[in-house]
Order: structure tokens, then C-alpha cells, then sequence
């Protein structure tokens, strides 16, 4: 395949809700800080595709208006997913592949603060057996983690490792919107939100914006010292259905990290897009990281949850700490769907 | 693949043709920076229009320039005058907008703004109004003043000439920036790059 | 890498109604996606991955509904894509899932379309009251017609073209047996007396709202060779493009927007067109009010600038014309707005395949698909061919 880097990653501080702000101003920082720090503007760019979805804010089209945020003017050629951005970004790099561009833009946003996020999220399931019981996204993944238990693969305690690693790490992100360091044991004693799950085991609800950008061959060599380079990148489905899968595994990440080549070399740093915490050892499991990898030192999506956009930012954080030189070879993941139903998995690496 | 048959069991069955699954969702929307000042300035009946350092001014302002990308800062009060510079004529009752029918459906270019917006057009027969037509705002009264671009009720002839070369955005000359002239097609320089300043060649911006 | 050969294989539609009351939404689907399998004697192993496109998900009421539909739609373990980009969505999803074709990623590639406008109020949809927004005032017609309006002036054109077209479109569509509308009694005097809804469209010159959904299946150049082999006509991709463009700018054309023109000069330049009138045996575009079909002649080159009107007046735009222009009845005839560019795109298809039965133009070698969306600014294009690029 044909080299493709990441170039440039910004993204705006998550909030629980951004009320002064609509979507295409609160977008639009993380479009331009991503460009000025490549020195680029949309002229630059070949391609822009974005990520998002309309029931989050209960916009139809919500991402005709955001477009503007980029000044598609004289026109430009881009494309939209309703999809997180991780997939707007593996469209972008399909284009590039093709080889009559050099160079894309991809974003994502979402607010989700105007509406009731879990029971928005119930309008994702099938519309005539599921969604009308309003299962909340919760109580769903609730399910998945009492599965976890049952089976013998986790403890509650594992849970909390999960949790209070997370926020501690995010410490060091300024980003993050929960961040704190308090012992994994401590955690055990809060009462359940939804058993077996506790708040700590939950992402937060977030407001936020991201953007990448990348660059092909000598043109990511001539913008950055050190691009982060698309090694392989890979995404799979499951049925919806919860009978219809062994929660306690993902099948769908385990093939997507199998097509991306993880397990080709040593992996540094996982980024991996586990809103809640037992998620995070299912995905370890079925991309088979050992101890030697660090996971999440951004505090992943337990310290900020942007829905259609914490995909894109697992790949930016990853982008970010390969490019500072902290790590050489890592991997991001991005998840969509009740229950890490369809799972998106892209191998980074330094060198070229 | 073979075909999919009903099982044995509910080969009697009346099949279930649908099911009424109602759903409500709330949202608080928010109305963002660029149109709060925009709304504010609406209860004062003031038009105020926006636009990015070099760029054009928006009314009503969405946020960003479209043109540029970026925010949309600087605040230029606009006329509440401006030219209908095209319309149609709605026989169709829709949803709830009480309107008697016909009514108008205009794009206005206000005096001092880039772009038209759309409103209606009052107080003149449907089967009179022009391109080019001079109109002005007409506000409620001032106690159902609200921040909502609905607090201009409607526009009406003020009875000037009309203005038959008024700017209509994109034209030029009757051909339009996205025609192929002697079959050539256009490039992106008949329009002007606004972060470069350069094209447009066939800009209708007023330069001729 | 680069860019490999990308063909059409296969073709499904559903019959498009304004209700399909006989099948859920995961049935609409498939029947159209099994349909496209079976064209391509393939079956749902054979596919290597999925994209799917629709327009705004309100129209269901299902959020991001491919995650409901994916075993439905045999994705189960492989890729799944879902493309929104407002009406062009149709076209542009067929141009992602040929993509991956195209960067040698996948050799066969399954697309479907579809929207299912009676499940909820496609009005509704379309017109949640947003606060801060200014109204619209009169739905989708009333956002258009001012744009036809300045077109009608610009170009001196005659009031009675835009019926010419709907007239036209209604009859290609009798022979089009998938079509939603089947009007046999239609009359040039029946659209010009039926009810002028937004002045200059009258309602029989305005698309319908339809249930329906398009498949297609694309394969590489060894899967289309081997159905060539067997005397399956591949229609060969020879290019694709997309433009988008703002909402609101200054300087836009709403009538012919910058932005279309620029895609097809592109699309044509891949496909090797120099004069598009020439070089295209026929097109399928996307004309959801009839003065569209002038407007679109004239952004896509056909045409010179104002002369659009012309050609569907002379008749170079009917089946018999030497440009016919919409063989199937286009989106004036049929229109599940998800679906509507996939199926400008299919047609494209069927004619080069030389499958599009009552509707074929004879001796189809290259055939032009067009969609558009949004306010005039986002467009999908590609150029299909009997020959390889």
C-alpha cells in the first residue's frame, strides 16, 4: 500500500456541554489548530471527509452547516460518514491510496449534551424488537460486563484497575475532562450505577471536536520530522443483537487487528476506544497487547467521550505520541454500536 | 440461497404488517456565539450582520464564513431594505405556518449584506412582485419582540424603483460562474480564493 | 497500489412505492441486494464488504440504522461503511464502495442505498423546528423554486419546458416496470393544469416520496473479465468525482453551482469526454423538480450557458434523442432519497450492460450518473463505459 501519515492531530477540551458555542463554532479550533500546525490551509488539502451523526444534537444535516467550518470555497472535494471519524479517516485513507491525492482533512464532532445521550443512543437498536423497550447504553454494556464476570475472565476489581488508571493517567492530558488519582481499591466502595457498573467504570458524557490530517510519502516528510504512518488499518462488524455474540469477546476487533498487522511487531502504546472500563479487556484480549504495552496513557475514553469523535482521537493520541518520539510503533482502536458491536483497528509506526 | 419458508407453526398465523413505535427525544438546543449576538441585536430591531476579517457579511451569521472558515467577529449593521432578487409563489398550505395562500417566498439582498436571506413578501399580490423589487422589514409590535428572526414579520414594497441591476449572487452576465461557455468548463479561479486573493476573473463581486 | 480497474457486476432495485408496506426496512434491502447477487451470480460469502448510504436517519427514525441491518445485510465479521452526504448520497456511496475497489483493497464490493420515507413523516423529518433558524417557509420546493425562477429569467427560457421535461420523465418511467409513478394517462395539458404548488413548480413537475432501495455490485478487473467471459456485459467505472461547496457564499451560483461544473469537468477528463454532447451516448441525472433537467445540461457541460432549455424543447433529451436524458424516469418518477443517486447510477449501468430493457438506448458505450444534494452543493459523478479505462 501506499505510505500514508498522520501528519497533524488537534482536538478541543472535552466538556460535559459546551452551551456558549454551536457545532461548526466549536468545531472549527480543532480544524484550524490542526492546519497551523503544518503550516497548511483547506487549499492545501485534497480530500476532507468528516464524521458525525444527526440524533446526537436532533439535526437533520447537521453536518451541511459544520462544513462551512473548513471554507469549502472555491468548492472541494469531501465526503461525510455518519460514522465515528476513525471511519471518515479510513475513507480519506482509501482515497489517498488511489494515488491522485496527496494530502486530507478529517474531522468529527458531536454534542451530545442536548439531548439524554443514553436514551438517544437506545434509537441505534432494532426498531421493532429493541427500541421500543428504551434499553439505555448503560444497562446494555451493564449486561456485557456481568457476562465478564459470570464467565470468570474479570473481577470488579479489575473494573477499578481499569478506572482508576485511566483518570490517573489523564492527569497528564490536558484535554481530558475527567482526570484524578485515586486508589483502585477506593473505587469498589461507591454504590453501583448500573450494576455490576459503577460511575468510574462509565466514560463521561462530552462535547467535543477533533481533526487529523494526512499526508502521503515525501509530503508528510517535508511537513513533520517524524510522521506517524499508517502501517494497516482495518474495521469489522457483528450483529447487533446481543444473543447473537459471546459478549465477553470481540470477534470483530480481533480480525480488524489481524487484517492491520498488530501483532507484526512490538506494540509501545494502544490506544484503544473503551467507553467503559471491562471494555477495555475485551479489546486487550482480542488484539492480544501484553503488559509491555501501555494502554491509554491519554486516559482514553473514560476521561473524555466525544461521541463520533473519541474514535478519531485514539488515532491522534497515538499520532501525537509517535511523532514526539515516546513511542515507536503502536495501536489504535475506535468502536461504534452497543457492546463494541463494529470495531476499527489502525497500526501506527514511526519509522519510515 | 434457497428461498427463506415460514415454519410449519405459523404457516395459520396472521402475519404482524406493523407495528406503531412512537418516540419522543428532547433537546435543548443551543444557539451558539455568532447567532445569540445575532438574536440580541433582533430584539433592539437592529439587522446586524457578521463576517471574518476579509471576509463578507452574513445575515444571518451561521458560525463560520463559509468562505473563509472562520468566525465570524466583526458586527456591520445592515439595512432593513434590501432587493427581492428571486421568489416564488406558495399555493400550498404547509405545516402549520397559518400563512394565507398565495403567499411569497422571497430572497431579499439587504443593502449592506453579502447574501440574501429568505422571508416572505407581504402586502403586495403574489402575482406582482418582482426580481428587483425594492422592499422593507415590518417588525411585529414591540411588545412581541422576541429573538427570533420571525420578529420581522414580513417585507413590503417601499415603493421605490426597482433596482433591475441588482446583485444576484453568482450571476454574471446571465451565464453564470457554473456554465461552460464555447464548451469550455470553468476552473476554480473564476471564483476569488478568499485566503489568496487570487481568480476571479468572472467574479460578479461588483467589479463590473 | 494505485488505481486498479473497478467494474459494475450486478444491479438490484426494489419496485419503489410511496409504501412498501409488504417489507421491513432490513427486507427492503435485501430484496434489492439479492437482486444485485443474483445479477452477478454471486452470493452474500462472496462479498468482501459492505457500504451503505442514506440520507438523513430521522427518515426512519433509526439512529446510524446499518449497525441494525448488518447481519441482515451478511456483514457479519467483515467491513461495514455508512456513508451522509445529503442527497447525493446515492451516487457518492456508490463511488466509496468503488474505491475500495479501486486501492486494491477488496475484489468485490456490495452497495446499497435505500430509504424507507413511510416508516416516519418525511416532512418531519426534514422540518424539526429548530430554534435560532430561520424558517423555510414552504419545505424543500420552496427553498428550490426561487433558484428555477432565477433560471427561467437568466435564460429567456419558455414557461412550458419545465412541463416538457415532467412529461417526458413520466413517460420514460411507464416503461420502467421498478419506477414508483406509472402514469399512462399523463398529458402535457394534465401537468400544466395540475395545482401550482411553489410558482414556477407545479405539483406534476415535483419528484414523489418513495420507499425503495438500489443495489450494486462491484468487482475488480478479474471479477468483471470473468463475468465478460460468461457474456456478462461488466459496465466498467471510468471515472468518478465529488464536489461540495457552501450552503451560503457570496459568490455561488445556486443555479449552476460552481461546484457541479467542476466535478464533471473532472469526471470527464478520467473518462477521456472532451465534448461531453458528443463523446456521451446518455445521462442520468437528478432532476427532483423538471426544470432541473435544463439547469444540470447546461452545469454539466451539455449545453451552452442559457441554451440548456433547447435540447429538452428540440427533444435531444428523449429516449430517441441524441442525448436521452433520465431513460428511467429519474428521481421525477421514483424517489427514495437515500436511493435516488444509486439508482442514476445503476441506470448508468444497466444501459452499458444493455439490461435496461423498454428503456435501452441503443448501442450505449459511455453514460453519464449524476447526483446532487443539499442546497445545490454536493454532487457525485461517475461515467461507466463498455469498454475498459
Amino acid at each position: 500500500m501506499r505510505d500514508i501519515a498522520i501528519i497533524s492531530f488537534a482536538q478541543t477540551p472535552a466538556r460535559r456541554s459546551v452551551p456558549e458555542l454551536n457545532e461548526v463554532e466549536m468545531l472549527m479550533p480543532a480544524i484550524h489548530g490542526a492546519l497551523e500546525q503544518v503550516d497548511m490551509t483547506i487549499d492545501d488539502i485534497g480530500f476532507t471527509c468528516s464524521g458525525s451523526t444527526d440524533y446526537l444534537a436532533g439535526t437533520a444535516f447537521s453536518f451541511v452547516s459544520t462544513l462551512d467550518g473548513v471554507g469549502p470555497w472555491p468548492p472541494i472535494q469531501e465526503s461525510h460518514v455518519e460514522m465515528d471519524g476513525a471511519w471518515a479517516l479510513y475513507e480519506a485513507w482509501v482515497k489517498l491510496q488511489l494515488g491522485e491525492l496527496d494530502t486530507a482533512l478529517v474531522y468529527a464532532y458531536a454534542k451530545s449534551s442536548p439531548g439524554d445521550l443514553p436514551m438517544v443512543l437506545t434509537r441505534q437498536l432494532d426498531p421493532i424488537t429493541v427500541a421500543p423497550l428504551w434499553p439505555d447504553s448503560v444497562s446494555l454494556a451493564a449486561l456485557q460486563a456481568r457476562s465478564m464476570l459470570d464467565s470468570g475472565k474479570a473481577t470488579e476489581a479489575d473494573f477499578a484497575e481499569v478506572a482508576a488508571r485511566s483518570r490517573k493517567s489523564a492527569l497528564d492530558n490536558p484535554n481530558a475532562q475527567l482526570a484524578w488519582d485515586r486508589p483502585a481499591a477506593d473505587l469498589l466502595d461507591a454504590d453501583y450505577h448500573v450494576a455490576p457498573l459503577r460511575k468510574s467504570d462509565c466514560a463521561p458524557i462530552t462535547d467535543g471536536a477533533a481533526c487529523v490530517i494526512l499526508a502521503a510519502g515525501d509530503i508528510a516528510r517535508s511537513k513533520i520530522e517524524r510522521p506517524a504512518w499508517i502501517r494497516g488499518i482495518d474495521h469489522r462488524v457483528e450483529p447487533i443483537h446481543l444473543g447473537l455474540r459471546d459478549l465477553t469477546v470481540s470477534e470483530s476487533t480481533r480480525i480488524a487487528g489481524e487484517k492491520a498487522g498488530v501483532s507484526g511487531g512490538a506494540v509501545d502504546v494502544a490506544e484503544l476506544h473503551a467507553p467503559f472500563s471491562h471494555q477495555e479487556l475485551i479489546l486487550r484480549e482480542a488484539l492480544g497487547l501484553g503488559d509491555d504495552t501501555d494502554i491509554n496513557p491519554s486516559g482514553g475514553a473514560l476521561a473524555a467521550n466525544p461521541m463520533m469523535t473519541a474514535g478519531l482521537i485514539r488515532i491522534g493520541e497515538l499520532a501525537t505520541r509517535i511523532s514526539n518520539g515516546s513511542a515507536n510503533r503502536g495501536v489504535a482502536h475506535a468502536t461504534s454500536g452497543p457492546c463494541l458491536q463494529q470495531n476499527l483497528v489502525a497500526v501506527l509506526e514511526g519509522e519510515a | 440461497m434457497p428461498d427463506i419458508t415460514l415454519p410449519e407453526s405459523l404457516r395459520d398465523v396472521e402475519a404482524v404488517r406493523s407495528v406503531r413505535t412512537p418516540a419522543q427525544l428532547d433537546y435543548q438546543v443551543v444557539a451558539g456565539d455568532a447567532t445569540t449576538r445575532f438574536l440580541r441585536n433582533i430584539t433592539k430591531k437592529r439587522i446586524v450582520g457578521q463576517r471574518a476579517p476579509g471576509g463578507r457579511v452574513y445575515v444571518p451569521p451561521r458560525g463560520a464564513d463559509p468562505e473563509l472558515g472562520q468566525a465570524t467577529p466583526i458586527e456591520v449593521e445592515v439595512a432593513q431594505v434590501g432587493t427581492v432578487t428571486s421568489f416564488c409563489v406558495v399555493n400550498l398550505q404547509f405545516y402549520g405556518s397559518g400563512m394565507e395562500i398565495p403567499y411569497t417566498s422571497a430572497l431579499i439582498l439587504l443593502d449592506g449584506a453579502d447574501l440574501s436571506i429568505m422571508h416572505l413578501i407581504q402586502e403586495i399580490p403574489a402575482d406582482q412582485v418582482r426580481i428587483g423589487m425594492r422592499v422593507e422589514a415590518v417588525w411585529r409590535d414591540d411588545a412581541d419582540i422576541e429573538p427570533t428572526l420571525e420578529s420581522i414579520k414580513w417585507f413590503r414594497p417601499t415603493g421605490e424603483p426597482d433596482d433591475v441591476n441588482v446583485r444576484i449572487p453568482g450571476e454574471k452576465r446571465g451565464t453564470g460562474l457554473g456554465s461552460w461557455p464555447g464548451g469550455v468548463p470553468p476552473t476554480e479561479l473564476v471564483v476569488r480564493n478568499p485566503r489568496t486573493g487570487l481568480g476571479g476573473t468572472a467574479a460578479d463581486g461588483g467589479e463590473d | 497500489m494505485g488505481h486498479e480497474r473497478v467494474a459494475v457486476v450486478g444491479i438490484g432495485q426494489t419496485k419503489h412505492q410511496a409504501t412498501r408496506g409488504d417489507v421491513s426496512v432490513a427486507g427492503l434491502l435485501r430484496e434489492a441486494a439479492q437482486r444485485a447477487l443474483a445479477d452477478a451470480h454471486m452470493t452474500w460469502t462472496d462479498i468482501d464488504a459492505v457500504v451503505i448510504g442514506k440520507a438523513p436517519d430521522f427518515f426512519e427514525g433509526v439512529m446510524m440504522p446499518e449497525l441494525f441491518l448488518a447481519d441482515a445485510l451478511g456483514c457479519t465479521g467483515k467491513p461495514m461503511f455508512r456513508v451522509h452526504t445529503a442527497g447525493s448520497v446515492g451516487g457518492s456511496t456508490a463511488i466509496v464502495a468503488s474505491q475500495l475497489v479501486a486501492a486494491g483493497i477488496h475484489e468485490r464490493v456490495l452497495t446499497v442505498a435505500f430509504e424507507k420515507q413511510s416508516e416516519s413523516e418525511a416532512m418531519w423529518a426534514l422540518s424539526l423546528p429548530m430554534p435560532f433558524t430561520p424558517p423555510l417557509h414552504a419545505g424543500a420546493g420552496g427553498y428550490f423554486a426561487p433558484h428555477i425562477r432565477s433560471y427561467i429569467r437568466r435564460s429567456k427560457s419558455p414557461d412550458h419546458i419545465g412541463i416538457l421535461v415532467a412529461l417526458k420523465d413520466r413517460q420514460n418511467g411507464l416503461k420502467n416496470p421498478y419506477a414508483h409513478l406509472h402514469e399512462p394517462e399523463i398529458s402535457f395539458d394534465s401537468i400544466k393544469d395540475s395545482m401550482m404548488l411553489w410558482d414556477p413548480i407545479r405539483y406534476a413537475e415535483t419528484c414523489p416520496s418513495s420507499d425503495g432501495a438500489c443495489a450494486l455490485v462491484l468487482g475488480s478487473e478479474k471479477v468483471a473479465d470473468d463475468a465478460a467471459a460468461e457474456g456478462r456485459q461488466p459496465a466498467w467505472i471510468q471515472g468518478t468525482a465529488m464536489r461540495s461547496e457552501p450552503t451560503l457564499s457570496a459568490e455561488r451560483d445556486t443555479v449552476l453551482p460552481l461546484g457541479g461544473a467542476l466535478c464533471a469537468a473532472d469526471v470527464y477528463k478520467q473518462a477521456g469526454i472532451t465534448n461531453p454532447r458528443k463523446d456521451v451516448d446518455c445521462v442520468e441525472m437528478y432532476v427532483p423538480f423538471s426544470w432541473f433537467e435544463p439547469m444540470w445540461l447546461e452545469n454539466l457541460g451539455f449545453a451552452e450557458p442559457g441554451e440548456g432549455w433547447k435540447m429538452t424543447e428540440d427533444g435531444a433529451t428523449a429516449l430517441d434523442g441524441d442525448l436521452p436524458v433520465n431513460m428511467s424516469g429519474g428521481v421525477l418518477c421514483t424517489n427514495p432519497i437515500g436511493a435516488s443517486g444509486m439508482l442514476r447510477f445503476g441506470e448508468t449501468a444497466m444501459q452499458v450492460r444493455g439490461t435496461a430493457g423498454d428503456h435501452q438506448v441503443d448501442g450505449v458505450r459511455k453514460a453519464v450518473g449524476h447526483a446532487y444534494g443539499g442546497g445545490s452543493q454536493f454532487f457525485a459523478m461517475w461515467v461507466v463505459g463498455s469498454e475498459k479505462p
